[in-house]
């Protein structure tokens, strides 16, 4: 017991070294498995309060780009609502239907970041605004990400540019359908792998999202095939897709909350 | 002793906040990043408690990580600089260092540069290999960690020489 006490006592260093070290590991390994429950996240009150005043002043530099960006989407769904041929008579409401089945929350990104392999997004949205984990985050121009971690008032986002991410997606004019990963080369592209062979791919078709996994609707745009190849067994096409989202110049988003998925994930565990 | 410890606060904290919100969203030629918290490190004093020293170097490494949600890889890298730190000292410095009687105001800049280069290049990889997490990357990993060690040397050169105390 002595020689136990007077060789912890001698490699004091060494053990506080090899203790504090092998809890970081821990940590790494964690953030490296998705949606690990995990102790270190931008979404505290501490990270998500500094990035939220700095965010403050530094919105207002983009503001015309943003200001930009608001307006054309405002512009695409005016063109929208008056060319539709279904006439809405507003003097009845039908109430039955009033709730629809998705329900969409603005949100601001005060963190974001595309430089790394496993990038992750913080949105000044948190649980007091009834933002919970895997829920959508989408652009006007298109995917951003699924909800990860929430506190009070903040929350981090999987961004689609993050390796251990994985939406399901398909081409926009059949219904193949694969899943949507990235290799962590460039923030423009995402790949989208298990394309079955049969499907008529083209280059510069669009790509959309599936509806499968009941967290983003279907038809959520995500961007064009830039080029594609067979995989090595040769019966799955892997695709490479241009975003329409400029991922380095995000502000303003929608976190998407599909209000069936309790009943949806329930069937499912039947 | 009392100004010391005050000085040290504020620098760890400094660094933590700059490198969050400044250092952070460089993004040179896309994907470059200096990391230049380091410097806490590098020019913590030589005489010291070692084990507070360790800690101390924890923390500022989980701090980082907790604003760029990366898990524990700065915390990984900074410990790990920490432990070492006496050898690289010992080895670059030689009998300076062991009489203790080491001020990196005034020492030579060829030894302080070589001194910075190899403890933030030892950083960096540590740093990268854990963020990429893949041997199939290494590559990849390892050009990161190279082009990213010679922003952050040029960084931290820059910086000591802008905030050194000229005593002449």
């Amino acid at each position: 017991m002595q020689q136990i006490i007077n060789f912890i006592i001698r490699n004091k260093t060494f053990l506080l070294f090899l203790l504090l070290f092998s809890i970081s590991i821990f940590f790494t390994i964690q953030s490296h498995s998705y949606h690990k429950s995990k102790f270190i996240n931008s979404a505290n009150f501490l990270t998500g309060g500094v990035y939220n005043s700095v965010n403050n002043i530094s919105e207002y530099f983009s503001l015309k780009s943003q200001n930009q960006i608001l307006a054309e989407e405002n512009n695409r769904l005016k063109s929208l609502l008056y060319n539709s041929s279904i006439k809405t008579d507003t003097s009845f409401v039908d109430s039955t239907k009033f709730n629809g089945l998705y329900r969409f929350t603005p949100a601001n990104i005060i963190k974001n970041s595309y430089s790394l392999n496993n990038n992750i997004l913080t949105l000044n949205k948190g649980k007091n605004d009834s933002i919970k984990e895997d829920f959508g985050v989408i652009s006007s121009k298109g995917i951003i990400g699924i909800i990860d971690k929430t506190s009070a008032n903040y929350a981090t986002v999987i961004s689609i540019l993050n390796t251990t991410s994985q939406i399901s997606a398909q081409l926009k004019n059949t219904n193949h359908y694969g899943s949507l990963k990235w290799n962590g080369n460039s923030p423009e592209f995402v790949q989208l792998v298990d394309i079955q062979k049969v499907a008529p791919v083209k280059v510069g078709d669009t790509i959309i999202t599936s509806g499968i996994s009941s967290i983003f609707p279907k038809g959520i745009l995500v961007g064009t095939i830039q080029d594609f190849k067979l995989d090595d067994a040769e019966n799955y096409y892997t695709l490479n897709v241009e975003l329409f989202n400029d991922m380095t110049n995000l502000e303003h988003v929608h976190i998407i909350e599909n209000v069936d998925k309790p009943e949806i994930t329930n069937l499912l565990n039947e | 002793m009392n100004s010391v410890i005050s000085i040290h606060t504020i620098r760890f904290i400094l660094l933590a906040i700059t490198q969050a919100l400044i250092f952070n969203h460089i993004n040179f030629l896309g994907y470059i990043n200096p990391y230049p918290y380091l410097l806490f490190i590098l020019f913590y004093p030589v005489k010291n408690n070692r084990m507070l020293f360790i800690f101390l170097s924890f923390l500022l490494g989980l701090t980082v990580d907790m604003f760029l949600d990366s898990g524990g890889i700065h915390a990984a890298a900074s410990v790990l600089v920490a432990y070492a730190r006496p050898i690289f000292l010992k080895s670059t410095f030689g009998t300076i260092y062991e009489y203790q009687t080491i001020k990196f105001n005034n020492v030579e800049f060829g030894s302080k540069l070589t001194y910075i280069a190899f403890l933030t290049t030892i950083h960096h990889i540590v740093l990268f290999t854990l963020e990429t997490f893949s041997t199939s990357k290494i590559i990849l990993t390892l050009q990161k960690a190279l082009f990213s060690s010679i922003f952050t040397i040029l960084l931290c050169i820059l910086l000591t020489i802008i905030f050194s105390r000229n005593k002449t």
